[in-house]
């Protein structure tokens, strides 16, 4: 009996341990090609580590494209989404959940069916909508279509029904209109709900491709995945620039993953994970 | 009880500030939304007929969207990446779930690594396996010599192009429906495979008459937007494939082309066309399988 368990426990730490090297070695093959002269890269056999780590890679992929412009552009149209949407929804989220009003249901019902209807149905108007007002390579073209999220208000309203009524019934005792009620108790009640929003948000905006390829394509404006789609259609067989560029775009929102992996794990479990 | 709260009388202050509190919401919605949802539908009718200006066409995108092979194609190219990647992500997302539920040392370790290609952009998850792919220079490839096998020019041969791109798709995926099936497993009672133990079951056993039972709300759900997500696929193939790559029209997907004809051709009556059939092969999927879940879904 014992040493059947301890041949399941081998055997489950194996099985983890060959899903971590799958999930992890193209990110360590990603940073040791960077690190490589463009003959060591093509060399046969393979060299596993770069004789000498070649930080010029990184200093060319910068001269090349902007990165600083890139990484300004993503965080300005994370930041206006992150806010937009969080604080959008919380109010139309706590009228859904706790006010009673008149065409209440059918907003509801319309914030159900936005969440249904494929993404690529909305984008050629709202491109066209951006063009008219003359937004195209702009931070606003960027932020637009992620201001309001009908996904933020159906995951908050599950928070806000899930609170105790008696806190709100106190609150209104004590004098608060409904604006003060929410925003003084019934907000900082819901913080975890927000913050699973704001991760949502912030990592889904991040990934984005198509919108930001699509609205600006001016290159100052590019957002990081715009961008580095830009550095591949340019110069597509420099390896270790390619991969020196990929670890400029990607290593913020995986230093933020890491910072706060407790939190994107739960935000996507309590969350029920739509995007 | 949800009868007698609607039959009760408004509140004055209460109509007030639903309406303040849902406008910004519903005007968002409305602009960016609803309008634009059926602007597609209208424009999918209509042809452009130089600036920007466009004419009515009837069924005419339609009826060239029927009768035209690329578009087959592309339909195809979905549905075969769909079938691929879908089947997959499941079941390794399962047992990945399943294995970190388990009491094992330095397991929120693991889960972080599992979870790191969700965190990457997509371009440079692109890139990466782009250069793994590599037909002459790849370490994939490499690996393959090392036994004795020939390895294959994966990304420009249309035979393996789809295969290659679901299999970067799986990848990036796993991690993801992982957490959410995790959540699911840990609110399964642990008594519930203490008894099973005392009769006797055996961990498969357990699996199949407990574990998958009593996640398969979770699964459910995962299943369904896993696969509206699969249908949806684009970023991957627009970064991995080149326009010149001779597997493009084994591999571009309906929103590839949607993305093609809409931004790059500039004909955005057959754009939206296309994105309608998309909408259609979700809404069918989906509503197939609502009706097929109460066959294996336990609530």
């Amino acid at each position: 009996m014992k040493s059947q368990k301890l041949k399941s426990k081998v055997l489950i730490n194996l099985l983890l341990i060959l899903g971590a090297c799958i999930m992890v070695l193209p990110f360590v093959w990603m940073i040791l090609t960077s690190g490589k002269t463009l003959a060591e890269s093509v060399r046969i056999p393979p060299s596993i580590l770069p004789e000498k780590f070649q930080w010029n890679n990184f200093k060319v992929v910068l001269d090349k494209l902007p990165f600083i412009q890139f990484y300004i552009n993503t965080a300005l149209m994370i930041l206006f989404r992150v806010v937009g949407s969080v604080l959008f929804s919380a109010m139309a989220a706590y009228a859904c959940a706790r006010l009673h009003f008149p065409g209440r249901n059918l907003f509801f019902g319309l914030v159900l069916m936005q969440m249904m209807i494929p993404t690529q149905i909305f984008i050629i108007p709202q491109y066209l909508l951006v063009q008219k007002m003359g937004l195209l390579n702009s931070i606003p073209a960027l932020v637009l279509p992620g201001i309001v999220s009908a996904f933020g208000t159906f995951l908050l309203r599950q928070f806000f029904l899930g609170l105790p009524d008696e806190l709100e019934e106190a609150a209104k005792l004590d004098g608060c209109n409904v604006w003060q009620t929410f925003f003084k108790v019934m907000l900082p009640l819901a913080k975890s709900g927000l913050v699973a929003l704001a991760i949502f948000t912030a990592l889904f905006a991040f990934k984005d491709l198509m919108w930001p390829l699509i609205v600006n394509m001016s290159l100052d404006k590019m957002t990081l995945s715009s961008g580095l789609a830009n550095l591949q259609g340019q110069y597509t067989t420099n390896y270790p620039q390619l991969m020196a560029g990929s670890l400029l775009a990607i290593w913020p929102m995986l230093l933020v993953f890491v910072v706060f992996q407790k939190k994107f794990i739960e935000g996507i479990a309590t969350s029920g994970g739509k995007l | 009880m949800e009868k007698k709260i609607n039959r009760r009388k408004y509140n004055q202050e209460e109509i007030l500030w639903g309406a303040i509190l849902i406008a910004p919401t519903l005007m968002g919605l409305i602009i960016l939304n609803i309008k634009p949802a059926i602007e597609t539908l209208i424009l999918s009718f209509q042809e452009s007929s130089g600036f920007g200006k466009t004419v009515w066409a009837g069924l005419k995108n339609y009826k060239k969207l029927i009768g035209d092979p690329e578009v087959t194609q592309a339909v195809i190219n979905t549905l075969v990446y769909t079938l691929i990647a879908v089947p997959f992500i499941i079941v390794l997302s399962l047992v990945a779930a399943v294995l970190m539920n388990q009491k094992v040392k330095g397991i929120s370790f693991y889960r972080t690594l599992y979870f790191l290609p969700v965190v990457a952009t997509p371009a440079a998850v692109a890139m990466v396996w782009r250069w793994l792919y590599n037909s002459d220079y790849g370490i994939i490839n490499y690996l393959f010599s090392l036994v004795g096998l020939k390895g294959a020019s994966w990304l420009t041969n249309p035979h393996t192009s789809i295969l290659a791109i679901a299999i970067v798709g799986i990848w990036s995926t796993v991690g993801y429906n992982m957490v959410l099936l995790l959540s699911g497993l840990q609110e399964i009672p642990k008594d519930y495979y203490e008894s099973a133990e005392i009769d006797g079951a055996g961990a498969i056993k357990q699996f199949f008459s407990i574990t998958l039972p009593l996640v398969s709300p979770t699964l459910f759900f995962v299943m369904v937007t896993t696969i509206i997500n699969s249908l949806q696929v684009f970023d991957l193939i627009f970064m991995m494939i080149d326009k010149t790559n001779a597997a493009l029209p084994k591999t571009q997907s309906l929103v590839y082309l949607f993305y093609k004809q809409s931004f790059i051709m500039n004909d955005k009556g057959y754009g939206s066309a296309i994105v309608m059939v998309l909408l259609v092969i979700i809404m069918l999927i989906t509503v197939l399988q609502v009706k097929v879940q109460k066959k294996w879904v336990n609530y």
